[in-house]
């Protein structure tokens, strides 16, 4: 199997008449997705060029009563961030996956403990989005081609670093069993250690890539769960060991603040929980592929 | 984005925080007369949005006018860690028996708004927190609801405060955490908050950091940026939507994808070269971007040699070429370019770059390898 995401979520894509939305709800569907319905405000009935049988809806609860969706993709603007998340909550989506990059930190203050009484689980924001090669199915931005189904999880606080190492996974012949984006920004949805736990508690997968960066303390709370909790093999990858401290490296989240959340103390913390942490990306992949002989 | 402590005293104050009196001024002569004005000691203290400035010599005690002159000119022109100190502010030095400290930051963890007090107080709050941590205390907050009263006077008390100084300290409490929750803050921090002699509170430091995703909707707070806080360069990538931040090597580097762009500089240093520059052009980079960030990293004088690293998935190959080829018909200098080209599009964006003599390599780690043989 796969977690998060399998091949039964029917997906509505918010923000589906814009550029982006359009863009990337035909390649989810390119990947075998399905998209069943688009939500903007005002805009039910609209086509969208390439997209011409995906109705476009006014509101979540039409997408979930008419069309049965039941997994969200937000790419709307990131002052309406915010309010597509509780649209979803409010109707019952299951997987909410934000793509929309600077929503406000404060926003997500407000909205994170309405997702937590609710059965949603929400993803991102700032984030590429979560895959699972073999059940087919896409919910994001990363390009398909690149994935091949397999025995590894692959879980990252960033976009193109994921792709990197997923594609050196593929070369060596090692598929993933699902990648996960969790994001960029300081508050997210779904950390490390929720993605961790899910892939020890997945039978297909065998081994994990963690892939982590400067700023905050995401990657010191991984390593005290894999301590404890974790049995499958993790390889992890951090970047930002030539960031200046007090600078914000392109991501929310990654800025070393007071001394805090530097690469060295994050990767002192994944060694001392039995963490494999490689020195490049191509490298993680190599010792993935040691550690499953 | 940092904001001045003199912007931040203003609006620290406007929550009803007690803020004392200050000027803000320029010159050695406005210092001095700023000083007979308030007809007693003043405390003369940089403007500078790094910190470390009263270890560096950028916060004087000045007993007179005459002092506070020359405290002025000494402090005003002087670089500390890199900025130049522009304005010096001026407060009447506060008669201190004790220093505390108090602060909101956003608690990433929890996703809450934590206020956070302390007995030690004026000295890095960092530095307690990683030695004896058990010295601050804390109270988890939803900035939109606001503080409880109980919250803060638990704070209070934990600071060994008396009854009259906790309801003191309790308003100061609501008024910064209505700070941080209305301005949009990732962190409003008075340190130290300081007890005098007669036992009443004043907030003698103020630090405010406001989140640049939320500025869309404080118009009014767009103009405290300080524009020296970034270099001319910085500044105009971020106009464009580039990331771009300067560094201390070689090796320029151009790559889409925050994550990947830092691990690209990482890579750099493994195989024993120093990064230029950090810059990430983003998603769906165009020809256009790409062609305005190669004109930036070459704008750095140590730049001897171009490292591009693009994973196309959104950002599209053949773009990336155009953009490259594009920029360096217009390009004052020439230098050599290692150019890493993968994902959508890929064939087309090679052929381009083929056409007009450049060789685009597929492993991250090899372009980096000739990027630093290069260098």
């Amino acid at each position: 199997m796969s977690v998060l995401l399998d091949a039964s979520a029917r997906v509505l894509v918010q923000g589906m008449t814009g550029e982006q939305g359009a863009f990337h709800a035909q390649r989810m569907r390119a990947a075998g997705t399905q998209v069943v319905a688009g939500v903007t405000p005002g805009r039910a009935g609209v086509r969208v060029p390439g997209l011409e049988d995906v109705p476009v809806v006014n509101t979540v609860a039409d997408a979930v009563r008419v069309h049965g969706a039941n997994t969200a993709a937000i790419f709307v603007p990131a002052p309406f961030a915010a309010d597509a998340i509780l649209e979803d909550v409010s109707a019952g989506i299951r997987l909410i996956v934000c793509i929309t990059e600077g929503v406000p930190a404060l926003d997500m203050v407000r909205v994170l403990p309405r997702v937590r009484r609710s059965a949603a689980r929400l993803v991102g924001p700032n984030c590429p989005g979560v895959i699972s090669p073999a059940q087919r199915a896409k919910v994001g931005i990363m390009p398909w081609e690149i994935h091949r189904p397999g025995p590894v999880g692959v879980v990252s606080r960033s976009g193109t670093l994921t792709y990197e190492v997923v594609q050196h996974l593929s070369d060596l012949g090692l598929g993933q069993s699902t990648a996960v984006g969790i994001g960029g920004d300081p508050i997210v949805g779904t950390s490390f250690v929720d993605v961790l736990e899910l892939f020890e508690g997945d039978p297909e997968t065998q081994a994990v890539a963690l892939l982590g960066e400067i700023g905050g303390d995401a990657e010191e709370q991984a390593a005290a769960f894999v301590r404890s909790r974790v049995t499958k093999p993790v390889v992890a990858f951090v970047a930002g060991k030539t960031a200046p401290p007090e600078r914000r490296m392109g991501h929310a989240g990654a800025i070393i603040s007071g001394g805090a959340g530097g690469a060295a103390g994050k990767i002192a913390a994944l060694r001392a929980a039995g963490v494999v942490v490689a020195e490049t990306p191509a490298e993680a992949a190599r010792l993935i592929a040691a550690r499953l002989g | 984005m940092k904001v001045h402590e003199y912007e931040a005293r203003r609006l620290f104050a406007a929550y009803g925080l007690p803020v004392p009196a200050s000027a803000v001024v320029e010159t050695a002569d406005a210092a001095e007369r700023a000083a007979q004005e308030f007809a007693r000691p003043v405390v003369v203290k940089a403007q500078v949005l790094v910190g470390g400035r009263g270890k560096a010599g950028g916060v004087v005690l000045a007993s007179t006018p005459g002092e506070a002159r020359t405290a002025a000119s000494r402090i005003l022109g002087m670089s500390i860690r890199g900025a130049t100190v522009r304005k010096v502010l001026l407060a009447p030095a506060v008669d201190i028996a004790r220093e505390l400290y108090l602060g909101v930051v956003l608690d990433r963890v929890h996703a809450c708004a934590m206020v956070m007090a302390s007995a030690s107080g004026g000295i890095d709050i960092e530095d307690v927190a990683l030695r004896t941590p058990e010295q601050i205390r804390r109270q988890p907050v939803d900035p939109a609801y606001g503080v409880d009263d109980w919250q803060a006077r638990a704070l209070g008390f934990s600071l060994g405060l008396d009854g009259t100084q906790v309801r003191t300290f309790a308003g100061i409490v609501r008024g910064l955490v209505r700070t941080f929750g209305e301005l949009d803050a990732s962190l409003a921090e008075v340190n130290p908050l300081v007890v005098d002699r007669a036992g009443a509170l004043h907030a003698i430091d103020a630090k405010l950091n406001l989140d640049d995703s939320a500025l869309f909707r404080h118009p009014e707070l767009a103009h405290l940026r300080d524009p020296t806080e970034e270099t001319p360069a910085e500044a105009r990538a971020r106009d464009v939507g580039l990331s771009y931040i300067r560094l201390e090597g070689s090796i320029g580097c151009m790559v889409n994808g925050a994550g990947l762009a830092m691990a690209t500089m990482d890579v750099i240093q493994h195989y024993g070269g120093e990064p230029a520059n950090f810059l990430d052009v983003g998603g769906g980079a165009s020809a256009q971007r790409v062609a305005t960030a190669f004109q930036l990293i070459l704008e750095d004088p140590r730049v001897n040699v171009i490292l591009v690293n693009i994973f196309g998935g959104i950002t599209r190959a053949d773009d990336v070429a155009r953009g490259i080829l594009q920029a360096r018909v217009g390009l004052a200098r020439q230098t050599p370019l290692v150019v890493r080209l993968v994902g959508t599009n890929e064939q087309e964006g090679r052929a381009l770059l083929a056409a007009a003599g450049i060789t685009a390599v597929r492993g991250m780690d090899d372009a980096a390898k000739l990027a630093v043989a290069a260098a």
